[in-house]
């Protein structure tokens, strides 16, 4: 509701030009089936807190069907519109296959996080409909992100997933953790969408418009480049943008923030909000900034190597999982940074591919994590898992796959990745900076196979409780692991998918 | 006629002003309200834009800068509030649990 009257407000200023142009006052007409997902999202999000409303803490059922169901039936509408033709929704956002894709991604995110979550939220006492509308509202500002075909909506779908972010950071009122999580991320968020805002203002200045299309064809021209506004537009953007996906040296927010969330909020945004970040910045540098210029790759390249070095190196040392976690994810943004830098259609596939794959091992990860953690127990040490082998295989075995995955270490999707990512680098001539990725991956092999040997080695700490496997959980974990697999023996599917997602956008 | 860089010059100084209070301020509230003074800045820039590229675009943005700006202050607030509420200080400095 909130979108459809953005859209027809802008599409309604757009056709009214300042002193002497001929006014006309009708705007054009919305594509009701580009815009669906939006809506049909939108009213999920609505209906379940108006349920929460009429049902109340007793309604946890229905409340979790209503949010899942809602997912689900929004993935099948974009699941069934892939490879149909881009839908254009009153020029502000476009829904194409390479929209479609990450939709399905953050539609499923969503949904296993809801599903970690339930037993969660009730052993916390979290009101339960408000919780599961936050993530909902949170994921729909992530799929504006990934349709933005106007700089306006890009800023609009980061505050629309932004905003719920910082209520979920902060959603354990009484612990003192949460709530310096969610100050640090708003005070830091905040602080890099005024940095993002400034370079949109500056780049409308420039181009004298905010459409990315015309932007295009603005820089197109490279004397456009001379024109300082451009350089800074584009710097100040590319600065917003770098500390939305967490990359050094706009990082230091990332450890903190996840580490005092609650876990499946921070299973959430580790997934969720670094594909959003990336779908963005993607859509932004293939269709308006391609092909960079060389002053600007270089940047990028240094960018990407402090990424990869320094959330590796930090991630070491780390003696709380969900921080070594936060740290490690800063390592993977570099890696995906690899690719960007390579800026050809095969590292753009590869960032999809990797997406997708680092979004279900991670979730994966943090469920084990949620599993084992005593109930209350916010910040659980590395020592949590210690024996956990022992005590609970299956669970064990499942972790240490993840683990394997999160490391590039076959015969999982995280190799395989890792892989595409890695030989697209080479083939655009950045070999140097393929070595050192590798050379990253290889450190950050010893912080995950660290995990997999406290869980196998070593004797479990006292009085802890046996891992409760609820059926959310048990669902994630068996969904993870066959994503995991599938994509590491047979990438093909995931693969194509993602390929045909970025010719479209690539054109 | 006041030209189109006197306008600019102002927003960058104002933006500028914003980034060091965010700097140098300990106070979460004085940070926040630094932000805000950046939005600002930010938002005469888009103004002075439109008037010059006689295009409406620029105003219209301004709205929705101002409700998002609104929006997080509701939240931000809130979260302010919260933080005071169980750590009795609004002293960025001295919140700081979380540490590697």
């Amino acid at each position: 509701m909130f979108l459809s009257t953005v859209i027809t407000m802008l599409a309604a200023a757009r056709t009214v030009s300042l002193p002497g142009g001929a006014v006309s006052a009708s705007a054009p007409a919305l594509d009701w089936g580009g815009a669906m997902p939006f809506l049909l999202l939108t009213g999920t999000a609505l209906g379940t807190l108006a349920l929460d409303l009429v049902v109340g803490g007793r309604g946890r059922f229905w409340l979790t069907a209503t949010g899942l169901g809602g997912l689900a039936i929004t993935g099948l509408t974009l699941v069934r519109g892939f490879g149909a033709p881009e839908a254009v929704v009153g020029g502000m956002l476009v829904l194409d296959d390479f929209a479609r894709f990450f939709h399905v991604v953050f539609l499923c995110i969503a949904a296993l996080t809801i599903l970690v979550a339930v037993e969660y939220v009730e052993q916390m006492g979290i009101p339960p409909g408000e919780f599961y509308a936050m993530i909902l509202f949170a994921v729909l500002g992530m799929m504006v992100m990934a349709s933005a075909a106007d700089l306006i909506m890009v800023f609009l779908g980061l505050e629309a997933l932004s905003i719920p972010l910082y209520i979920l950071a902060g959603f354990l009122r009484r612990q003192v953790g949460s709530n310096e999580s969610a100050l640090k991320y708003l005070l830091l968020g905040a602080f890099a969408s005024a940095f993002l805002l400034y370079g949109i203002a500056l780049l409308y200045g420039a181009a004298g418009s905010t459409r990315l299309a015309s932007v295009a064809a603005h820089l197109g021209d490279r004397g456009a480049w001379d024109n300082p506004l451009v350089y800074l537009g584009v710097g100040l953007l590319l600065v917003g943008l770098a500390f939305k996906v967490a990359a050094v040296p706009f990082h230091m927010w990332l450890p903190d923030v996840y580490e005092g969330a609650p876990t499946p909020i921070t299973a959430f945004m580790i997934a969720g909000t670094k594909a959003a970040a990336f779908a963005t910045l993607l859509r932004a540098l293939g269709t308006a900034l391609l092909p960079l210029p060389p002053e600007w790759t270089a940047p990028l390249w240094v960018l990407a190597l402090l990424t990869m070095g320094l959330g590796n190196i930090a991630a070491l040392t780390q003696q709380s999982i969900k921080r070594m976690l936060a740290y490690s994810s800063i390592g993977h943004a570099g890696y995906l940074l690899v690719a960007v830098v390579a800026g050809t259609s095969r590292g753009y596939s590869g960032i999809l591919f990797y997406l997708v794959v680092y979004a279900f091992m991670n979730l994966g990860a943090f469920a084990v994590i949620i599993a084992v953690a005593a109930p209350g127990e916010e910040r659980p040490a590395l020592s949590s898992v210690a024996g956990l082998a022992s005590r609970h295989p299956a669970l064990a075995f499942c972790m240490a796959i993840f683990m394997f995955s999160l490391a590039g270490i076959p015969p999982t999707g995280g190799f395989v990745g890792k892989l595409y990512i890695f030989s697209a680098a080479m083939e655009a001539n950045y070999v140097g900076l393929a070595l050192i990725a590798v050379l990253c991956s290889v450190i950050a092999v010893f912080f995950y196979l660290r995990v997999v040997m406290v869980m196998y080695m070593e004797e479990p700490r006292e009085g802890m409780p046996s891992p409760a496997l609820s059926p959310g959980i048990l669902f994630t974990l068996v969904l993870a692991m066959a994503v995991i697999l599938q994509t590491g023996i047979l990438p093909g599917t995931v693969w194509e998918v993602a390929v045909r997602a970025v010719e479209r956008l690539l054109g | 006629m006041v030209p189109l860089w006197a306008y600019l010059f102002l927003s960058a100084f104002l933006f500028a002003v914003g980034v060091v209070g965010v700097a140098t301020r300990r106070n979460a509230l004085v940070i926040f309200m630094s932000i805000e003074l950046m939005l600002n800045a930010v938002n005469l820039s888009f103004v002075a834009f439109a008037r010059f590229l006689h295009s409406l675009d620029g105003q219209v943005f301004v709205f929705f800068v101002m409700t998002v700006a609104a929006a997080e202050v509701a939240v931000g607030l809130a979260i302010i509030i919260a933080i005071f509420r169980n750590a009795e200080t609004v002293n960025v400095d001295e919140v700081h649990l979380l540490k590697g």
